[in-house]
């Protein structure tokens, strides 16, 4: 039975990982979860929603002005950016560079709409890794790193 | 006993025990890093903020062996906290940042960063930084071996000339320091795992011994070499190989100084600029403990206190020369300039004051003269300088300063009410503005040596490094009156009263920080010329100040001139050269010059800040 959590486990986690969702990085927080740490994966994925929010919400304000100030956008992406990739947030980061790019070419509505994008993914990653955190501590404490096929 | 150097770091020992500094606004990262960083078997320290870190690593000199930083900060630009950590401590400093833009890493590069990596970071990349703390350790021993290990066989060889012994002796000796050198890091390695200890004593250059240094550099000119800088120095315990690795940014930032000043150079007409300093995002704490009158609350004003300087109004193309000297900006950053401007009075005692307001960036150099009308001849104006500190100063470095203003101080028995300036470069780092005194205390001008002295000040910009450096601005004002001396440093003092705001704004300490201040005084026929042309940056007094004391107050015992350090700590590199068009357009005259070379313009209030 154990080992069929396990493997659900696993299966949930590889499903993030071919939906695009995940990437590499995050094996390498899971990598640094031991036993000092044991939680690690799931304290840095909530510290990560709890200081992006911040962003999210600074990026909605800025896109309401008008005009819009290109530098600011890039700038407030560019720290959105860095933290998405912190989790290994494949997808995210992916819209966050096309953000960027539309930023950098003044495109407003390209802006926008990629926002939308954002906050789409931002949203629907963190439905699946609470849910995959939640299984993760039934599963059992430790869990391995494990790379996904 | 291998006696071959560095033997390959043993695996229980070096690099464990690493202490690693990071510096991240994203606190996911942070966390991330810290604990990458243990797995390393690293000895971690996290840091949300720039200015926090500079003010851990000043308090603990010597207590980290490398920093690793994150590019884009709110408090303060990562390059410019890769300047100072550069110039300060002298740490190899690692750049994160989620851009891998070939420019980005490219600036990365030129600041002074020892590597440059992409976030998401790689754990095997970060088991790697120890090189870099490794590769600074060999270069530095290295280079004592060959230098100075085979300077001081020389240096045997001729003092006993007699005896073979004595020779083999001191030739054993040497080859038993070098193997001590070698035991002991192999020593260190084994018990404390602490690659720091392997080596002497990290030098940290003070601000005074940054003046001492810049002292040295410019006594003989840009070519000078770590050795005879050494000798100028007279600090025993430093080695040559310090001065050599210290040199070596220094002429890196007084590079990048010029080649921004060339660019800056063709600002035309200052502008006002923000007194106000904006905030002290340059950590770098000044400390000014001077109440000159004029002080605004800006941080890091500068005070110029002149003591009676019968200044003439200067001429407003001496101005506008001036105000292109000092309007050098930083080109990348938003630096705070602080630029003297003079305000050509036109009124028979009036002083121009000059004006040091810290530019932002992009030449936006806003000089709000101090100097009312209200300075007779006999009173030198305050000049205060206000440097603004921007914390996004991108790269506060040394280059972004204005450039240098060249001083040519000639020996003449009196000054030329001609529009003459002196212009002293300012020590960036080591101004320490300690006006605590009155404007009007007189101080002696020195006279002693500088009379003789040819003052040639030539800064040469070297291309600084980063931002780190802070700039002191010493504006030797020297005030002459009738038989008061001119003394001009050579290197042209500049001293500028600072005040300080107790704000980690360092104005001073902004390595980058070229502050150009120009006191322009007006000479008039009377002779008395007071014209403190302030280099970009800040040089440090060179020797000719008689009376530097190594505090980096500069109390020109004999020069008269007080220099006034803003910096608490140390090493700034400063180098401001002053542009020759500055320069020819001075002319000094020293006031009387005593027989004894003494300084007479101190009783006038010469005041160098």
């Amino acid at each position: 039975m154990e080992r069929n959590l396990h493997r659900q486990l696993a299966n949930m986690k590889k499903s993030l990982f071919d939906q695009g969702y995940l990437d590499e990085q995050f094996i390498q927080l899971e990598e640094l979860q031991d036993a000092a740490n044991p939680n690690f994966v799931e304290e840095v994925v909530t510290m990560y929603y709890r200081d992006s929010a911040r962003l999210i919400q600074n990026i909605d304000h800025a896109l309401e002005k008008n005009p819009l100030d290109f530098a600011k956008l890039d700038n407030y992406m560019h720290q959105f950016k860095g933290s998405s990739c912190s989790i290994g947030a494949k997808k995210l980061k992916n819209e966050c560079t096309q953000f960027k790019e539309y930023c950098e070419t003044g495109n407003g509505e390209g802006c926008k709409r990629t926002f939308q994008q954002v906050k789409k993914e931002y949203a629907a990653l963190k439905k699946k890794l609470e849910h995959y955190f939640q299984f993760a501590r039934q599963v059992g404490p430790v869990e391995k790193a494990c790379r996904p096929k | 006993m291998e006696t071959t150097g560095f033997s390959s770091p043993r695996p229980d020992a070096f690099p464990a025990g690493l202490r690693v500094l990071v510096v991240d606004d994203d606190s996911t990262w942070l966390k991330i890093l810290e604990k990458m960083l243990k797995k390393c078997s690293y000895e971690v320290t996290t840091c949300n903020l720039a200015k926090e870190a500079l003010q851990l690593l000043r308090e603990r000199k010597d207590g980290f062996d490398i920093v690793i930083s994150d590019v884009n900060m709110p408090d303060m630009d990562g390059f410019k906290l890769l300047e100072y950590v550069g110039l300060e401590m002298d740490l190899p400093v690692i750049m994160m940042s989620v851009d891998g833009e070939t420019s980005r890493v490219m600036k990365g590069v030129q600041h002074g960063a020892c590597d440059y990596l992409l976030k998401p970071i790689r754990m095997k990349e970060l088991r790697n930084i120890w090189q870099h703390v490794f590769r600074k350790r060999i270069h530095e021993v290295r280079y004592i071996e060959s230098h100075e290990g085979l300077e001081e066989i020389q240096m045997m060889r001729n003092g006993m000339e007699q005896s073979d012994d004595g020779y083999l002796f001191c030739g054993a000796d040497l080859i038993t320091g070098k193997k001590r050198k070698d035991v002991d890091f192999k020593q260190d390695d084994r018990q404390s795992g602490d690659p720091s200890s392997v080596k002497k004593a990290r030098v940290v250059w003070t601000v005074d011994l940054h003046q001492k240094f810049v002292k040295a550099v410019n006594q003989f000119g840009f070519d000078i070499g770590p050795k005879k800088i050494l000798d100028l120095m007279g600090v025993p315990w430093l080695t040559r190989e310090n001065v050599a690795s210290h040199l070596q940014k220094y002429r890196l930032y007084l590079s990048r100084l010029q080649k921004e000043n060339e660019l800056e150079a063709s600002i035309s007409g200052m502008k006002p600029s923000d007194v106000s300093s904006k905030d002290t995002a340059d950590n770098v704490c000044l400390h000014n403990s001077s109440t000159a009158p004029q002080n605004n609350d800006t941080n890091g004003s500068y005070v110029v206190c002149g003591n009676k300087i019968p200044i003439k109004s200067v001429d407003s193309k001496i101005c506008g020369e001036d105000m292109k000297i000092a309007s050098v900006q930083m080109a990348e950053s938003k630096e705070e300039l602080i630029g003297v401007i003079t305000d050509p009075q036109k009124s028979s005692n009036s002083i121009t004051g000059l004006n040091l307001s810290s530019r932002q960036i992009g030449s936006n150099v806003r000089y709000e003269p101090k100097v009312p009308a209200q300075f007779s001849w006999t009173e030198v104006p305050l000049v205060q300088f206000k440097q603004e500190h921007k914390p996004q100063f991108q790269s506060q470095s040394w280059s972004a300063e204005v450039q240098p203003v060249q001083f040519k101080q000639e020996n003449k028995p009196h000054f030329h009410s001609e529009n003459s300036f002196s212009h002293l470069p300012l020590s960036k780092n080591h101004i320490q503005v300690d006006c605590t005194e009155p404007i009007l205390s007189h101080h002696p001008i020195p006279s002693a040596d500088e009379k003789d002295k040819q003052v040639d000040i030539r800064h040469n910009c070297i291309k600084s490094k980063s931002k780190r450096k802070s700039k002191g601005i010493g504006i030797v004002n020297p005030v002459e009156s009738k038989a008061e001396l001119f003394s001009v440093q050579p290197e042209s003092l500049l001293t500028v009263c600072q005040e300080y705001e107790p704000i980690p704004c360092s104005v001073w300490n902004m390595k980058n920080h070229s502050l150009e201040h120009i006191l322009l005084n007006d000479i008039d026929s009377s002779q008395r010329s007071l014209i403190l042309g302030i280099g970009s940056g800040f040089r440090l007094w060179d020797e000719e100040f008689q009376g530097y004391s190594p505090q980096g107050d500069f109390y020109p015992q004999n020069a008269g001139f007080e220099t006034i350090e803003s910096f608490a700590h140390s090493n700034q590199e400063l180098i401001a050269d002053i542009p020759p068009l500055l320069y020819d357009s001075l002319n000094f005259d020293y006031g009387n010059q005593s027989e004894a070379m003494e300084y007479p313009v101190m009783d006038q209030g010469l005041f160098i800040a």
